[in-house]
């Protein structure tokens, strides 16, 4: 448990050091929301309508975005080596790099959701109903994220290859996301039902997704 | 005959060789006996005779799934059994499925422009199969973006693999979203038995189409053998001439 | 500076007679053979100079022994290991890279490793005084030059005491002085009942067997 929450630690403090990448993750969901209206037009009505669909994607994007290089750092300066040799079992130690990742980039979207949320003119009920989504949500992400962040390590390349294996995979947490939203916001549907399977997807990742990411790992470290 | 015995890829070469035409004979038979059949099938009462597309939308459909159950068998037998021809068999099986998932979706299209007055319908199977269809392009991806073939085959294995538990839940998802949007205002196919009349040509085409299956399968796992040794040979040619 | 002595043994490796035996191992890498049928044993208290030209295999050699890569055939055990955990849990690997976060401090470095790692361990300050880095703990690890990153690698196979060191050319960014406080560090490890397997090109400053892979150079 100490070497998990070691490891745990010290991925938190070199995303929030300089040239860690947690707060690039916000400032990226913040440009794509901002940018939005500009696409839509500013009618505040159908901002207001299109607003968990326009955050959850942003999120999505977000997430994907940072986890690129959640394997591959550590591979390039020789610590995964380490990581993989080491006593611990390796999906375990996947799975705390998840947890680190989600705490120093998924976290502060959920914080940043209730000013964009003003941004997109929802009230203060449709922004919390967001936000309680993004947080059940988001976990799903990073983990279903990290079998991509695997690949990366093996095929030596990110990026867009990256984006085209996830993406699809992703396709349930952004169905269940925005639906809950949705339902908590304009009804008729009870909000219960989409956001239970969100977690219950959350919950699922937490075991595919390490599980995976250390096979890939095991087998792509040549 | 045993399977450590075909598990040798000079033993499959020998051995295709000689099952491979009867295969391909066998297919076009029972491929233009199903497409008699097929023309020779009555018009439905309400579809007409677009009902005759169905004849090749639910073959190919089938075995765009069936496919990705076969690269998901070669994904274990890459990661857990290391067998020699699992990762050829996974990387054949991927262009295949593809195609026939690409065909299921065209066929689809055609059939839902005079059912439904359009070509494309957010319908939960239709936006499934597209899925289906995207994750198949992924995989070929990942499968060209590494020059070494055995490391692309761990990642490819453990992608198809993934997304073997994922394609349920995806069509779950799509199912429920589809509920939500649109409120069963598409018409929908089946639900009443068919008749025998549809039901005999459309298991005569399932069964050409998986054999056109196993036999495009076949040809296409001697071609990357081929490939790969051409490759093995260039290699030592390479170290030879450095040596 | 003047490397301070390790003192303190706590007898971890005299208990257990540490065998390191590899039989028949065939590597082969993107469809190309890189050796076939290697075998090596190596006791307690010796070790191994991995040699032979660029390419050879040294590099994969070790990484076979750390688990890192699968031998197509062949089999490497460390006898005398503790529930026959495989060999890579009990070594240190000291690759081509240094294996530290430039963005962490020199110390908060080592005692990730140190708490990562686990096991039998000494403390990380004394384990940086004895690389000759504990002036400058406290200054992040990117400020270091390139043989100081190597003595704060080597400061993690001070720190956690495994049996068994995998080092792959571990004096090649090393001054004079760095390489006389490695080669007593490699001394003092093998005094303790520990194995060594280096590849390398230059001498090592100790006595070592020589295996040659790759045939004539």
């Amino acid at each position: 448990m100490t070497a998990l929450a070691a490891l745990i630690r010290r991925d938190l403090r070199v995303a929030l050091r300089v040239g860690g990448g947690a707060l690039i993750g916000v400032l990226f969901f913040l440009t794509v929301v901002v940018l939005m209206p500009f696409a839509l037009g500013p009618d505040l009505a159908l901002l207001k309508r299109l607003g968990p669909a326009i955050l959850w994607l942003g999120a999505l994007l977000a997430s994907l975005l940072t986890l690129d290089r959640l394997f591959t750092a550590d591979h390039d300066d020789g610590s995964l080596d380490l990581i993989v040799m080491s006593r611990a079992p390796l999906e375990l130690a996947c799975a705390a790099k998840a947890v680190a990742h989600w705490l120093a980039a998924g976290v502060p979207l959920i914080v940043a959701t209730p000013v964009l949320g003003l941004l997109l003119n929802l009230d203060g009920q449709a922004t919390l109903a967001v936000a309680l989504t993004l947080l059940a949500g988001t976990p799903a992400l990073t983990f279903t994220g990290m079998i991509g962040a695997a690949l990366a390590v093996t095929l030596h390349r990110g990026g867009l290859l990256l984006a085209v294996l996830v993406l699809p995979l992703s396709i349930p947490v952004l169905i269940f996301g925005v639906a809950a939203s949705n339902a908590a916001i304009a009804g008729p549907d009870g909000f219960g039902a989409p956001f239970s399977i969100l977690c219950a997807l959350s919950l699922a990742g937490l075991v595919i997704g390490p599980v995976a990411a250390a096979a890939s790992l095991r087998h792509g470290l040549d | 005959m045993t399977l450590l015995d075909l598990a040798n890829p000079t033993r499959f070469l020998s051995l295709t060789a000689k099952v491979l035409p009867w295969l391909a004979a066998a297919t076009a038979i029972l491929l233009a006996v199903g497409l008699y059949q097929s023309a020779m099938a009555p018009d439905d009462y309400q579809q007409g005779a677009t009902v005759k597309i169905m004849f090749i939308h639910v073959p190919n459909a089938w075995l765009a799934m069936f496919v990705w159950g076969v690269m998901s068998l070669s994904a274990l037998g890459t990661l857990v059994w290391r067998h020699p021809l699992a990762d050829v068999s996974a990387k054949a099986a991927a262009p295949i499925g593809a195609a026939f998932t690409f065909l299921a979706l065209v066929t689809g299209s055609l059939w839902g422009r005079p059912m439904w007055g359009t070509y494309w319908e957010w319908d939960a199977r239709l936006t499934s199969v597209l899925i289906l269809f995207l994750m198949y392009l992924g995989l070929m991806a990942l499968w060209r973006a590494v020059e070494d073939p055995t490391r692309a085959a761990r990642a490819a294995a453990v992608l198809t693999l993934v997304g073997a538990v994922n394609l349920p839940i995806i069509k779950f998802s799509v199912d429920w979203w589809n509920t939500l949007h649109q409120p069963a205002s598409v018409m929908r196919m089946g639900g009443s038995t068919l008749d025998k009349a549809f039901l005999i040509p459309l298991l005569t085409m399932a069964v050409a189409f998986s054999l056109l299956f196993v036999t495009l399968h076949m040809a296409a796992m001697r071609n990357e053998i081929l490939r790969r040794r051409v490759r093995s040979l260039q290699m030592m040619q390479a170290g030879q001439q450095a040596a | 500076m003047q490397p301070a002595a390790i003192t303190e043994s706590r007898n971890v490796m005299e208990s257990a007679a540490f065998r390191l035996v590899g039989r028949a191992l065939t590597c082969i890498r993107g469809g190309r053979e890189i050796f076939a049928d290697l075998g090596f044993s190596l006791s307690a208290g010796e070790a191994l100079a991995v040699t032979g030209r660029n390419g050879a295999g040294k590099t994969s050699l070790l990484r076979l022994i750390g688990g890192l890569l699968k031998p197509a055939a062949g089999t490497i055990v460390l006898e005398g290991s503790p529930d026959e955990s495989p060999p890579a849990e009990q070594a240190h690997y000291l690759g081509h890279r240094d294996a530290l976060k430039p963005a962490l401090s020199v110390a908060e470095n080592l005692r990730f490793w140190h708490a990562f790692l686990g096991g039998e361990r000494d403390s990380p300050p004394a384990a940086l005084a004895a690389v000759g880095l504990d002036h400058i703990a406290h200054l992040p690890a990117g400020y270091l030059s390139a043989g100081q990153k190597r003595r704060l690698s080597m400061a993690r196979l001070v720190a956690v005491r495994r049996p068994l060191w995998l080092l792959d050319e571990p004096t090649s960014a090393l001054d004079t002085a760095g390489q006389a406080l490695f080669a007593t560090l490699m001394t003092d490890h093998l005094a303790k009942g520990g194995l060594i397997v280096a590849a390398t090109h230059a001498p090592l400053g100790i006595a070592t067997r020589e295996l040659r892979i790759g045939g004539a150079a």
